[in-house]
């Protein structure tokens, strides 16, 4: 039997619908968009041009303001890199936040060792950044902001009504990696007063490979240097043949989101919170990662106190989870979200990250529940931590051996 | 990643979980590593007075599946050997039992700290002088 598949934050199963939409531009239409003088090149155009306009009425935005991408990582890197370069007279300074994904912070390392300087903003306990900080922290060097919708480990939605608003008040362009929130959570750029937003098809039911940028064309008209050089593509922003199968299926995709949003999110949050009060009524111990109030309606973080993360997912090996533990990375360090919070080393070793998805059911949320109760519950009869607890003892006082 | 079988074995059917009074004089208790490492292992020996054997050992283990692995598979190993005879173990005969992946070794490290450092706390109790510690 195949695991139960709860992390829909890393990839989403293609969406059926998404497939039979895609599959002719692999075979009977397979022009080149580019081609302006035959049929082929006409119908592949018009193709993409259908899913632009879909990606765009998903966001709220207009067809021309969207560029094709290979993905949010091209995406990001498209964003940063293109207006740090294209804004370097204007200014060199960019803002982000420590909770960002690596695409955007290893972009933003990329720019500082040529000259930029970029402030990471800390976040507060519940995930979110602090609105002050950010507004003392904005110069009149600031080119850009760069701060995720939600984030992918702790799925906590930032207040990007209100950054988007300070961006303006200072002439600064506002970028969002929107990833995790495009189709799951209403998104507007007009509302939001976005510039530049990055989004993806593989995590939300779509293909992999294939993403959008949006730039916004007015007030401002954000200008962007290419960081792909080629046929002059996507009004010069990125060159390349355009992926007219992968193009056809995110436009899809965005179309079936928008079209169930309100229904899915509901039915998903409803399992989302009856998953997480399960857990809280049979064990103790437990902690939620992140704000609950500004979060995606599919994401739940918990950490279990006392259990290492490995050890917890070694006991449910029927359901595909992510840990913010250090021993499920290559890096050997705990997950740098879950510390940004404010989590030590400790409790970062002990969280589970479930994401939910358009194809799980209730009753995967009632056997993921007992599943982890049993082996949470196991684990602790293990666990020479959860055991000193109980008898009294404070752990923060021991003196641990250091390895 | 995956595990050995004998890995999972000893994951899925934990040996010898458990605790021993830790103020018995027969007891020797040795708790090694930290909670922000991600392992902490405590074990638990009991020296029959008369033979000097171990008859019993404990652990609990916070820990990864190698950790509690390492750990499980040395109560077993344990139980039956002179303290001595138990100083001889090596993280090394842990690795090849058990197959450990190399960035798991320092699991089998951490069992062999357990076990001088249970064996150190029985001896100061027999009021023996303390092991040098390695670590």
């Amino acid at each position: 039997m195949k695991p139960i598949y709860f992390d829909n934050h890393a990839t989403t199963q293609l969406d059926p619908r998404v497939l039979q939409a895609m599959l002719p531009y692999f075979t009977e239409h397979f022009g080149n968009a580019a081609s302006r003088n035959h049929a082929y090149g006409w119908e592949a155009e018009e193709a993409v041009e259908k899913s632009r306009r879909q990606i765009a009425s998903l966001i709220g935005a207009n067809a021309k303001e969207i560029v094709f991408t290979s993905g949010a990582t091209e995406s990001n890197n498209l964003a940063i890199k293109g207006v740090a370069e294209m804004y370097a007279e204007k200014g060199n300074h960019i803002i982000t936040a420590a909770t960002e994904h690596k695409a955007v912070l290893d972009t933003c390392k990329h720019l500082e060792k040529k000259g930029c300087r970029v402030t990471y903003l800390p976040v507060m306990g519940d995930g979110r950044i602090d609105l002050d900080m950010l507004r003392g922290a904005i110069t009149d060097q600031t080119i850009l902001i760069s701060i995720m919708y939600a984030n992918n480990e702790i799925g906590v939605v930032q207040p990007v009504a209100e950054i988007g608003k300070m961006a303006k008040e200072r002439g600064v362009l506002f970028h969002t990696d929107a990833v995790q929130a495009v189709g799951k959570i209403p998104v507007n750029v007009i509302a939001d007063q976005v510039d530049l937003l990055s989004v993806t098809a593989h995590k939300m039911y779509g293909p992999k490979g294939v993403g959008a940028l949006y730039v916004r064309r007015k007030a401002p008209r954000v200008q962007l240097t290419a960081q792909m050089d080629g046929g002059g593509h996507e009004r010069g922003m990125r060159s390349g043949t355009l992926n007219v199968p992968g193009i056809v299926g995110l436009g899809e995709a965005c179309a079936i989101a928008q079209a169930e949003m309100p229904e899915e999110s509901q039915r998903l949050r409803g399992m989302r919170d009856r998953l997480r009060a399960r857990l809280e009524a049979a064990l103790d111990e437990v902690f939620i990662n992140g704000s609950m109030e500004h979060r995606l309606p599919h994401n739940l973080n918990m950490s279990f106190a006392y259990v290492e993360g490995e050890s917890l997912l070694m006991g449910i090996d029927d359901i595909a989870v992510s840990s913010g533990s250090a021993c499920t990375s290559a890096t050997l360090e705990p997950s740098y979200v879950l510390k940004a919070l404010g989590l030590g080393d400790d409790m970062a070793h002990t969280s589970i990250r479930f994401g939910l998805g358009r194809f799980n059911t209730e009753a995967e949320i009632d056997y993921v529940a007992d599943k982890m109760i049993a082996v949470v519950t196991k684990l602790r009869e293990l666990s020479p931590l959860y055991e000193m607890v109980k008898e009294g003892i404070d752990l923060s006082k021991v003196q641990w051996t250091a390895h | 990643m995956a595990y050995s079988n004998k890995v999972l074995d000893h994951y899925n059917h934990p040996r010898n979980v458990g605790s021993l009074d830790k103020n018995d004089a027969q007891v020797g208790t040795g708790m090694v590593g930290a909670p922000e490492c991600g392992d902490v292992m405590k074990l638990q020996i009991k020296v029959n007075p008369e033979t000097g054997i171990i008859d019993d050992a404990k652990f609990k283990t916070f820990g990864c599946g190698s950790a509690i692995a390492s750990s499980s598979l040395a109560t077993e190993w344990l139980k039956g050997k002179t303290v001595d005879e138990a100083l001889a173990i090596k993280n090394t005969d842990i690795v090849s039992e058990l197959a450990l992946p190399p960035v798991k070794i320092h699991c089998s490290v951490l069992a062999e700290d357990a076990i001088k450092a249970a064996i150190n706390d029985y001896k100061v109790k027999q009021g023996a002088a303390p092991l040098l510690q390695a670590h």
